[in-house]
């Protein structure tokens, strides 16, 4: 709480009190009326100031105004009844009031609550940097560190800058970046982003970005600028505010003219006039469209928040209400689905153990730089032995031959084989690289290399068609026969295969024409090459955007890590965060009508007025509260 | 040229009457006011000064909703 907020309190319980101890007090007339003025002064004043000024400033449309019209409208009915031998009624008037003024405490608290709530989930800015200077180490701003500076982190610092470490190795915490919860190993010669706390041991660290440019700033800019571009939803709202306040002014006055004019004139009885603008004033105090204009842009922004915790980064609740209409995904392949680097992926007809194999393939191949090399020697696990290979021969367009333990050893492809007149066999599955190997001439069997489908890439697809996607689509330049394994693997419903980048813009464009209906497309890439794709999309999914500017800059929605299963995370909660916001405004709305209806035909008071303003406001706040809690993860600790 | 400024505002509603006012101003050329995060991205004419333009966004928005604040 501020200050602001503890001093609404003080005046809150204050009022309460006084209103309290006026009823036991045995006043009457005038009296009394000036007592009843001191608690509705006390929580009402600055409403009052509030809706003068609005006058003033030819802005009168607003809820003070309205809130003062009421309670000024009850206190005079009680005057005049009071005038007239009754017993006037002031305790509503002043209830009215210092219940709007416990909706507004209430509404600015939990608004700051949450505020804080999601400022601290993305709570990545690094505070200073620590670089050598003559006088041993020092701290400094951020934004003072040229690119090229030496700095250090120790343990449980966070990284301020992104960078290479040139001395230390250990672990990084990587959760408020991507929402991993295993720690990143890194070592000597690693890249590193800001925003990762170090774990383990000092690392020192060769800064390539100046700190505007870094990860972290990037990141931070997206998400504080997010909720900017406002959606649909919350323009309808700014909308509907604009019209519905002063109708529901129009109507009140309706209310409090017309029935009882009709009564004199046209049935030629009394006109009740107290009735009927005690009736009119209550309308008034309905009215306020507060829940509506308070809880529609905080679901959103909590909606941004619980998904920015989960690595998903949206650049507006725009983009959060097209994705929760998506209902074809299209895939880019490689990097996407797969894993886009070679790996090895089956050992055939090996007599030999298969490891045995894959060490001798990773020795002969040690010299080699080509990618398919490296796999091999990634895929054996330790640094090839170099003292046990000689007379290394590379046959272009064939492959290796090499002495290896005194034996000849032949890798590579058919035509090798056939060289050194081993017996090769063919491999069936024929959608990737294959490498056959030879000892002495005689065949020992072959390796299968390719691009390795991601653990979690079949989950996605089935988890997207769980949250209603209709229509998975997978793009890539491979052969046919390659992307068509990858997609039974996956049941994706459609490929499209040898394609140029050119190509997926037209495929997209294709299916987005095609389209029937209202349903949403979403492109997920990884960002290379694909941005004329994201943005062609009606949601452009970047994958993986530690580092890739790129990716960034074109996508609406930037996932932190490569794992696919956000883009199923990002749909549920683009869902959850949409449901939220129409179940409130359809509460807000509907208890409204029925309340406004209630008062004009007199069947409820003023009491019942206030919950409809204040209850309806408070509920529809904890329900946008809802939005920041993803059930997908666990909560983070309190 | 772009400028970011915190601000003081309790309301949504009032946070968009911000942004309306500040749009209307003379050297203001668009403006965005973030109730959530509290902050407010003013985007001057060529030429303009931020210095001399501010304190004008300022009084026209106190003229819209008096319970406002901008940290200049």
């Amino acid at each position: 709480m501020n200050k602001k907020q503890k001093k609404t309190l003080l005046r809150i319980i204050c009022s309460a009190v006084l209103l309290i101890l006026l009823r036991f007090l045995p006043v009457t007339g005038i009296i009394r009326f000036f007592l009843y003025m001191i608690p509705y002064l006390l929580i009402g004043y600055d409403v009052l100031r509030k809706a003068f000024k609005g006058i003033k400033n030819r802005q009168p449309m607003d809820e003070s105004l309205l809130m003062c019209v009421a309670t000024m409208g009850a206190i005079i009915l009680g005057l005049y009844e009071d005038g007239t031998g009754g017993r006037g009624d002031y305790v509503e008037a002043v209830a009215v009031m210092l219940f709007y003024q416990i909706g507004e405490w209430f509404q600015s608290v939990a608004v700051g609550k949450s505020r804080r709530n999601i400022t601290e989930l993305m709570d990545i800015r690094p505070d200073y940097a620590n670089i050598e200077t003559e006088n041993g180490i020092e701290q400094v701003d951020p934004d003072e560190v040229e690119t090229g500076t030496i700095i250090y982190v120790k343990p449980g610092e966070k990284i301020p800058i992104d960078g290479i470490v040139i001395s230390g190795s250990g672990s990084l915490d990587t959760a408020a970046l991507t929402g991993e919860s295993l720690p990143r190993n890194i070592s000597e010669g690693d890249e590193v982003i800001s925003g990762c706390i170090n774990l383990t041991t000092p690392l020192r660290i060769r800064t390539t970005k100046e700190f505007g440019e870094s990860t972290v700033s990037k990141i931070l800019d997206l998400v504080e600028n997010a909720s900017s571009r406002k959606s649909k939803s919350e323009n309808f709202i700014t909308r509907f505010a604009r019209v519905y306040t002063p109708a529901v002014v129009f109507s009140a006055l309706a209310l409090a003219l017309l029935p009882p004019l009709f009564r004199i004139c046209a049935m030629g009885l009394a006109p009740m006039w107290g009735s009927y603008i005690y009736r009119a004033l209550s309308f008034l105090v309905i009215s306020c469209p507060c829940a509506l204009v308070v809880s529609i842009p905080l679901t959103f922004f909590a909606g941004i928040g619980g998904a920015s915790h989960a690595g998903i980064l949206i650049k507006g609740s725009n983009y959060l209400e097209t994705l929760s209409e998506v209902d074809t995904v299209v895939f880019d392949k490689t990097g996407t689905l797969t894993k886009g680097s070679f790996e090895v992926d089956g050992v055939h007809h090996s007599p030999i153990e298969e490891s045995a194999l894959i060490e001798i393939a990773a020795l002969a191949e040690s010299a080699s730089t080509h990618p398919i090399s490296q796999s091999l020697i990634k895929a054996y696990g330790a640094k090839p032995d170099r003292s046990r290979v000689t007379d290394i021969e590379e046959i272009a367009g064939q492959g290796i031959k090499a002495r290896i333990d005194g034996k000849d050893i032949a890798v590579g492809n058919t035509k090798l084989m056939k060289a050194v007149g081993a017996f090769y066999i063919e491999c069936p599955d024929d959608t990737g690289t294959i490498i056959h190997v030879s000892e002495d001439g005689k065949y020992m069997g072959h390796i299968v290399i390719s691009d390795i489908v991601k653990p979690n890439s079949g989950e996605a697809i089935s988890r997207l068609k769980a949250y209603g996607v209709q229509k998975t689509v997978m793009l890539t330049g491979d052969a046919s026969k390659i992307a068509d394994k990858v997609a039974s693997e996956l049941h994706v419903d459609e490929v499209h295969s040898e394609l140029l980048p050119a190509d997926k813009v037209s495929i997209v464009d294709r299916l987005i024409t095609e389209h029937q209906g209202k349903g949403k497309l979403a492109f997920v890439g990884d960002g290379i090459n694909d941005a004329p794709v994201l943005s062609r999309a009606d949601i452009g999914i970047a994958m993986g955007a530690m580092g890739s500017d790129a990716a960034i800059e074109a996508a609406d929605i930037v996932l932190m890590d490569d794992d696919p299963l956000k883009t199923a995370d990002a749909i549920r909660i683009a869902g959850k965060t949409m449901r939220i916001v129409k179940e409130n405004i359809v509460f807000a709305i509907g208890i409204k009508i029925l309340c406004l209806l209630f008062s004009a035909l007199g069947l409820a008071g003023m009491w019942l007025a206030v919950f409809a303003d204040v209850g309806v406001m408070i509920i529809c706040v904890l329900n946008s509260i809802r939005a920041l809690l993803d059930p997908g993860r666990k909560a983070k600790k309190a | 040229m772009k400028k970011s400024y915190k601000i003081d505002v309790d309301c949504a509603n009032c946070a968009a009457k911000m942004e309306e006012a500040t749009k209307k101003t003379e050297g203001v050329k668009d403006a965005v006011v973030n109730f959530m995060t509290l902050k407010m991205n003013v985007e001057f004419e060529d030429g303009a000064d931020p210095k001399e333009v501010m304190p004008r966004v300022l009084s026209n928005c106190k003229k819209v909703e008096d319970d406002c604040e901008i940290f200049l």
